[in-house]
């Protein structure tokens, strides 16, 4: 198999065990799909759910404030939090289905899909462009280093994907700051530099995106420079260029088609690599995202965001990999779903 | 290095399995330089893991929790090899001792990552069927939990300790080494070998025990390897986000974050933490590397 190691097994979900009919074609898989997602966030808001009730002490304890037990009452009575943990739970499930999903407790009074829909811009305007950044350089400099094997171009392309691979992306994000704001600031005498935290669509963006993107962007070059040389020594390349084709030919329409097919399964589990990224990223540089949201919410026990943010997460991660499976038809069409 | 690491009068011809597949797979990692010079570099933040207090006891590097308000981000000197940070701690010596806990996290989570997955896998692979079904199932759903989120909430919901970080990273990423021991059991339950184990009258934790785990530990000791810098790197974002090993323990995280807060005045207290970080993570990956192609290099790439 051409499929690199880290590329966690595609297909897992294809191999649903239900009785298939001639009959059963595209849309039936894609409801199959759609409805997966049910116990699987029905496990994630259980998970969630549980292990919050088994903390120790209440969302309330906050160090150095001690709360009267009125003003506990009162505020368990409010989050319904005075009922017994499986009416909570039970609860909560009608909720969300009904796409509610409570108050916040750390900003009263404020549902939480309002907050999450405020900070939705950030977390998707970066992830969207870093995923094409992926998709542009992580597939352009892996077909480039593959084409150029034993070259320097190769040796620069497996040298940044392999350092790449293992720099955590906080580091990343600071060395980027160190160069970019710190000494370009410095250099400059302060009349240039990147700004190091907040967001808007301007210069703002360049290094959260590129923060996010370069550790996708190196696996994904490496997954591409390896398929694409499995493909080059297959037969009916060489003789595509014993026909005398053109350069450019031989790789759209010959190396290309196949060599991206592992690459193309590679894609959706990165969707979860930039879900954890901008949770990495928003804190380096400071940007109101859902990612930052997150971790405030963690850190101040917000429970109702922290679980109505991990079902969002749970949801873009699991329609991200239905989608990558259809595409996977498109360019693969001996791959039957279903 | 193009010597032949062994000459043919070095074989013991009437005893062939002298060279067993660990000392084939020895012999070809040691031909690899850049594995190689990971081991070195790993082998050697060990042994600073292990001598660290030992040499603040020998006076050779400065206690690395002791705090000097008035020398603040102080510069490099003689006392201070790397200078201080902001409470005056010693960097040089702080660094070496975060090398305890990224290392203390990296192995530890792997054998909750053994015993997990390992248990799961062997079971799925082994009884196949239903079992095999519902396990699998099983997994997936564990799968869609994306990992920094469970970990992030497991420690807000348990104060951060040394022992809630463990479990926390243990428990969710497990799943690709239960993925990779069912598929390799799958395949090897079917060989003859293990025909003869079950004629032979072994029961199947015998046969799962003596005859499959061993002959799977070449991946999954791959799998091990590449598992140690992803949760070295799980542990230093939390820690960096605040929410990891509780202060004032040195770790590499807590110390780029700390750093984080003067990076116009005094960047190397980033950079020097972040390096230490970064090496040790890609000195992990090239022994992960090396040692998949030493051990069956048919997956070389």
């Amino acid at each position: 198999m051409a499929v690199a190691q880290g590329a966690p097994p595609r297909g897992a979900l294809l191999s649903i065990k239900i009785p298939r009919g001639r009959g059963a074609g595209l849309g039936l898989y894609v409801v199959r799909r759609i409805l997966w997602l049910v116990p699987v966030l029905f496990f994630v808001i259980t998970i969630t759910f549980v292990l919050m009730h088994l903390a120790p002490g209440s969302p309330w304890d906050k160090e150095g404030k001690q709360l009267s037990a009125a003003v506990v009452r009162n505020l368990n009575a409010k989050y319904g939090l005075s009922d017994p943990v499986l009416v909570q739970y039970g609860r909560y499930l009608v909720n969300v289905v009904h796409f509610d999903f409570g108050l916040s407790y750390q900003y009263e009074d404020q549902p939480v899909s309002s907050l999450i829909l405020r900070s939705w811009p950030p977390t998707a305007t970066i992830g969207l462009l870093a995923f094409l950044m992926i998709v542009i350089f992580g597939i352009g400099i892996g077909v480039i280093a593959a084409l150029r094997q034993n070259t320097w171009v190769d040796y620069l392309v497996v040298g940044f994907s392999t350092i790449g691979a293992s720099t955590p992306a906080f580091v990343v994000g600071i060395i980027l700051i160190i160069i970019f704001s710190v000494t370009l600031y410095r250099v400059t005498g302060g009349n240039f530099s990147l700004p190091t935290g907040g967001f808007a669509f301007d210069q703002h963006l360049i290094m959260p995106v590129v923060t996010l993107s370069v550790l996708p962007i190196a696996f994904i070059a490496r997954l591409t420079r390896a398929s694409t040389l499995e493909v080059l020594r297959q037969d009916y390349v060489r003789t595509a260029w014993a026909k005398g084709l053109r350069e450019r030919l031989v790789v759209t329409k010959h190396v290309l088609k196949n060599s991206l097919i592992p690459v193309v399964s590679a894609l959706g589990p990165t969707f979860a690599v930039l879900i954890t990224g901008s949770v990495i990223v928003e804190s380096v540089f400071a940007i109101p995202g859902i990612g930052r949201a997150f971790v405030v919410a963690v850190s101040s026990r917000d429970y109702p965001m922290i679980l109505a943010t991990t079902i969002l997460f749970s949801v873009i991660v699991a329609l991200a990999n239905l989608v990558v499976d259809l595409l996977y038809t498109v360019i693969d069409p001996r791959v039957r779903l279903g | 290095m193009a010597a032949a690491a062994v000459s043919l009068e070095q074989i013991d011809w009437e005893n062939p399995e002298q060279i067993g597949l660990w000392q084939d797979a020895w012999l070809r990692f040691r031909r690899n330089p850049i594995a190689v010079g990971g081991l070195v570099f790993v082998i050697l933040l060990a042994l600073d893991a292990l001598f660290a207090p030992l040499l603040v006891n020998f006076h050779v590097i400065a206690d690395p929790l002791k705090q000097n308000p008035a020398d603040s981000y102080a510069g490099p000197s003689l006392q201070h090899l790397l200078g201080t940070d902001y409470l005056g701690r010693d960097l040089l010596s702080r660094t070496m001792f975060g090398a305890r806990i990224s290392l203390t996290i990296g192995l530890t989570v792997q054998a909750i990552y053994l015993v997990v997955g390992g248990t799961i896998g062997l079971i799925a692979g082994y009884f196949g069927g239903r079992t095999d079904n519902l396990l699998m199932r099983f997994v997936d759903i564990w799968y869609a939990f994306p990992d920094l989120l469970f970990i992030l909430v497991v420690v807000s919901v348990f104060q951060p300790s040394l022992f809630v970080i463990f479990g926390a990273i243990g428990l969710i990423g497990w799943v690709d080494l239960s993925r990779l021991i069912r598929g390799q059991v799958l395949s090897l339950k079917e060989k003859e070998f293990v025909e003869g184990a079950r004629a032979a009258g072994s029961g199947p934790s015998k046969i799962i025990l003596r005859h499959l785990l061993p002959n799977t530990l070449g991946p999954i000791i791959v799998s091990l390897t590449f598992g140690i810098p992803r949760a070295i790197f799980l542990e230093a974002t939390l820690s960096y986000l605040g929410v990891g090993i509780p202060p004032p323990t040195p770790s590499w995280g807590i110390m780029i974050s700390d750093g984080n807060q003067a990076i116009f005045a005094y960047p190397h207290q980033v950079l020097v933490p972040a390096l230490a970080l970064a090496v040790t993570m890609l000195s992990f990956s090239f022994i992960g590397d090396g040692l998949r192609d030493a051990i069956d290099p048919r997956m070389r790439r």
